[in-house]
């Protein structure tokens, strides 16, 4: 019998005016709910953890039922087993930092097994042994979210829920939660559903998405496969759309370039995160607006990259310039172009045409 | 106390005074939780009765609730007549004294401590339960520490107006030297007998004194409960 999925719900909830229906199958990894506020991904959240009540619907996690309104069963916040990492935190005020930590252990103390996090594994995870004796009130918002993290971990959950853990945090203070988080995602082998609205955080941390839209799933699946599907272009950025693809990143040149390698191609970039050394795997958004197109192999030109490819689909965007797919040995790029240079190139699919890339993202917009 | 020149009935009615607030007010802290409790978090038919019954002796004249009190918990009344057979006395007693002031107080007990309960952030208590904490265990951990300020000021005003309380005291229990006499019958004793002015100033007094002590504990109190919760305001 195979695994059951890390999380199965089919829920329908009605709030007013507000109707979310929405069916989501996740696996291991981290799944990010994504979508603009009002879509329901933070409904869909509180519904897992049980601070929402479904209308009709099951949700399971990791085989266990929570909900099954068919059977009647609804179990209550508190017997779920879900670390939720709040957007503010949410830390007790009236305790220490470590008495925080340690507040789910207690009523998890039949599920803590010997692989479990104790203490001392998440505190020096999340460096933040150095704030045990200390009170919620004197944090910064990163060691907030960091102890959430930690408390929640702590709890010995089924699964972790953050709802924009990252929305309250400034750049610097994001930089210093995203490595913690793939650790996370790459070692403690816990599933994570991760409500965001920000496509960075989608890039650097999502395994799957589940892009949600005025309470219903719009799609699902990998970030790049999403993020190249110009039916999706309303949700997956409007002017900031771009393609999202998975590199692996390989040596340097002899000019000192770092050499990314994509199934589009080769791509040089001129710097790296720290955290990335060869071999790594990272995924690069390339921004639509940020590419050329040409219709013959473009040579003098000051830019590093070029990739070919075929033209996939052409679409008009609602400002009136034109978005094209192109497909660029099987990994698509986005191309935004004018409506005059598109018809002066007289865009068609199938027509093979050269991708300028003038930007290229990595991981946090470096 | 009898260096300051104090005469028996004097001292006495020290004594009373002090024992008829304390236990007014400890005895009125359970009830004025659960009630607070009720009228803060509470959807149920009657709230607002409950409510309006709750302040009731705040707004009618301290007589009029003296005497409801001898009605319901005299000798003969509905209720003090059962509770007799069992061997508890309110009528002419002291525990009488202090149901009266335990009974006027109420409404500002019940009133700090459901603004207290208000100001507790629901999503505190949403974060304890995801952590596995059932809901009397966040009760105790998360929504009490983080009213306890509050609490605190409940039980000060009713300790004070338990000290002062006046009218349904006398009212029920009488004005007994010894055994239901207060500081403030006292006072009221001296003021009405001739040559009672040095009795009634030295009384005054202590009485005071004795509010003013209660108020700078809970002062202490509140800042170092709130230093704990730390920063919260």
């Amino acid at each position: 019998m195979s695994a059951p999925p890390a999380l199965d719900l089919d829920v329908t909830l009605r709030q007013g005016d507000f109707d979310l229906q929405a069916q989501v199958t996740a696996g291991r990894g981290l799944t990010v709910l994504f979508g603009q506020s009002g879509s329901g991904k933070s409904t869909l959240i509180d519904l897992v953890a049980g601070l929402k009540r479904p209308d009709r619907g099951r949700i399971a996690v990791d085989g266990v039922p929570l909900v099954d309104t068919a059977a009647g069963l609804w179990l209550p916040p508190h017997r779920r087993r879900v670390g939720y990492v709040f957007q503010e935190a949410r830390l007790l005020p009236h305790l220490t930092v470590r008495q925080n930590l340690l507040y789910g252990r207690w009523f998890a103390r039949r599920h803590v097994t010997a692989e479990a996090p104790t203490l001392d594994s998440v505190t020096d995870l999340l460096g933040i042994a150095p704030l045990l004796a200390r009170r919620p009130a004197g944090l910064s918002g990163g060691e907030k979210a960091r102890v959430a993290l930690g408390r929640a971990l702590l709890a010995a959950p089924r699964i972790l829920l953050m709802d924009e853990p990252l929305a309250a945090l400034d750049e610097a203070r994001k930089a210093e939660i995203l490595p913690y988080l793939e650790r996370l995602r790459d070692h403690a082998g816990l599933p994570i559903l991760y409500v965001t609205h920000a496509v960075a955080e989608v890039a650097r941390l999502a395994t799957t998405v589940v892009m949600m839209n005025q309470g219903r799933v719009r799609a699902v699946g990998a970030p790049g496969t999403l993020w190249s599907r110009p039916d999706l272009m309303d949700l997956t950025g409007g002017a900031e759309a771009g393609s999202l693809l998975d590199a692996v990143v390989g040596g340097r040149t002899a000019d000192g370039l770092f050499q990314l390698d994509t199934a589009a191609g080769r791509i040089l970039v001129p710097h790296l995160p720290p955290h990335l050394a060869s071999g790594a795997r990272t995924r690069l958004r390339i921004p639509a607006r940020d590419v050329l197109l040409s219709d013959r192999a473009p040579q003098g030109l000051s830019a590093l990259n070029i990739l070919p490819g075929i033209v996939a689909d052409v679409r008009e965007d609602a400002d009136g310039s034109r978005v094209v797919r192109l497909e660029c040995v099987g990994a698509p790029v986005l191309a935004r172009v004018t409506r005059t240079s598109a018809d002066a190139l007289s865009i068609t699919p199938g027509q093979p045409l050269w991708a300028i890339v003038k930007a290229v993202a990595l991981d946090r917009g470096s | 106390m009898n260096d300051f020149g104090f005469g028996p009935d004097e001292v006495a009615a020290i004594h009373l005074s002090l024992k008829v607030a304390i236990w007014a007010t400890l005895a009125s802290l359970p009830p004025g939780i659960a009630v607070a409790l009720a009228l803060a978090r509470g959807r149920f038919w009657g709230r607002d009765l409950l409510n309006g019954v709750v302040h009731l002796p705040l707004i009618l004249p301290p007589v009029v609730t003296g005497y409801a009190l001898l009605l319901l918990m005299g000798r003969q009344g509905w209720v003090g007549k059962p509770l007799a057979s069992i061997g508890i006395v309110f009528a002419f007693n002291w525990t009488g004294a202090a149901l009266a002031a335990g009974v006027m107080g109420f409404p500002l007990m019940v009133r700090a401590i459901r603004l207290s309960i208000e100001a507790v952030d629901t999503r505190l208590e949403q974060a304890a339960g995801t952590l596995g904490a059932p809901p009397v265990w966040v009760f105790a951990t998360v929504t009490l520490p983080l009213m306890l300020p509050g609490v605190l000021a409940g039980a000060v005003l009713a300790f004070a107006k338990a000290l002062g309380e006046f009218g349904a005291t006398i009212t029920f229990v009488s004005n007994i030297p010894g055994r239901t006499q207060t500081l403030s019958g006292a006072i009221y004793a001296y003021t009405q007998s001739p040559g009672g002015d040095a009795g009634a100033l030295r009384l005054v007094a202590v009485s005071v004194v004795l509010s003013l002590m209660a108020l700078l504990l809970s002062e202490t109190l509140a800042r170092s409960v709130s230093r704990r919760i730390g920063g919260m305001s």
